[in-house]
């Protein structure tokens, strides 16, 4: 990695925080569950890793192996931490 | 990397903000939580064409699984469990980055016998660290809550000593990684004492601050992602990740400051507790 795409990386991390900083700075205390929840279910975004680190022929490396468990345990948090904030978010409509 | 791929990554990323956004108001927090299922989606299909996943079978098999067990247990998970949930999900999540890095480490050192880059090294080393702690925690937390062990805090004498004991031989396996890579030994050494750190986190904080503690260790799952992304050279990791890393944080401190608790009170739980 040059030292140009690391600096560009930096920038963008550190954006990033600031945002996320800012982003929720009122939340009623009604919705922490569902956004720690909904937040969750964000930083599965390691499942983007996951499939990157399967993307390789065989199933004699031990990366291999640890890229595939990678993926069904990031599949679990995307596609579970989606649903229950979805079910938790139902139930407020109701109230 | 082509370019339509880095705008479906830019896309999901504006979706996660949206979403997020979306979801500080009672009434918009549905439809965030979904556009922001859409980003994850956009984000899922285009690393997938990117890596032509359709020809290798074991990653859509394991798509699948993965599906199957989250939505199974997220369906059947009563109301009054969903903080249990949340945690579980969450150290799914912190090993999935930990694995990831792993994956990645294995795959340069063993594979591909090429050395790495000391950006890289570190970012293993860090995924290593905050996704393995973020796993072991969590699960106590699940425990904890789920009522296996119990909830009241667990100390013992020299609790603290040992944690930074433990964390300055993480820091020196670590040096020692940077300086010589190829060694598994050292890589042992530093997932051990993540996941034991975990545990040792956690269990002298008590059950009623728990949603606190699931609320840091998913801002800890979010940094972990970022230090993946530094890996994999990959944006949309890093955004995400960082957001949630962030965001996380903030959320945890009001979370505090609505049950009238310090945060550095119930992250040294043993005090706190002896204190009342």
């Amino acid at each position: 990695m040059s030292s140009e795409a690391l600096i560009i990386l930096i920038y963008i991390l550190v954006l990033a925080s600031f945002l996320g900083f800012e982003l929720i700075a009122k939340v009623p205390p009604t919705l922490h569950t569902p956004l720690m929840s909904g937040s969750n279910a964000i930083s599965g975004i390691t499942i983007v890793g996951a499939l990157l680190a399967c993307n390789e022929m065989g199933y004699t490396t031990i990366s291999k192996w640890m890229g595939m468990v990678a993926l069904v345990l990031a599949t679990i948090n995307v596609v579970g931490g989606y649903t229950v904030t979805d079910r938790m978010l139902k139930m407020f409509k109701k109230r | 990397m082509s370019i339509a791929i880095e705008l479906a990554y830019l896309i999901a990323s504006i979706l996660f903000v949206l979403g997020m956004k979306m979801m500080n108001k009672t009434k918009s927090a549905r439809q965030g939580n979904r556009l922001s299922a859409l980003g994850m989606f956009i984000a899922i299909l285009a690393t997938m064409l990117q890596i032509d996943a359709i020809s290798l079978v074991e990653i859509l098999a394991c798509i699948v699984l993965g599906s199957a067990i989250g939505l199974y247990y997220a369906n059947k998970v009563e109301m009054t469990k969903m903080p249990e949930m949340v945690a579980i999900f969450n150290g799914f999540g912190g090993l999935a980055s930990f694995s990831v890095a792993l994956s990645d480490y294995f795959l340069r050192t063993e594979v591909n016998m090429q050395s790495i880059e000391l950006v890289t090294v570190i970012s293993i080393i860090v995924s290593v660290f905050i996704g393995g702690l973020t796993f072991t925690g969590s699960l106590i937390a699940y425990l904890k809550l789920n009522g296996n062990i119990s909830g009241s805090p667990i100390t013992f004498k020299g609790q603290h000593a040992i944690n930074l004991v433990l964390f300055l031989g993480f820091l020196t396996a670590a040096v020692f990684t940077v300086v010589d890579q190829t060694d598994p030994m050292l890589i042992i050494i530093l997932i051990v004492i993540a996941l034991i750190l975990g545990v040792l986190t956690v269990i002298p904080i008590g059950g009623a601050d728990m949603p606190v503690v699931i609320s840091l260790l998913n801002s800890y799952s979010g940094m972990a992602a970022c230090a993946t992304g530094f890996i994999l050279n990959n944006n949309v990791l890093i955004v995400a990740g960082s957001l949630v890393g962030a965001s996380g944080i903030i959320l945890t401190q009001i979370m505090c400051k609505a049950m009238n608790r310090s945060l550095i009170n119930v992250l040294l739980g043993g005090f706190g507790q002896t204190v009342n």
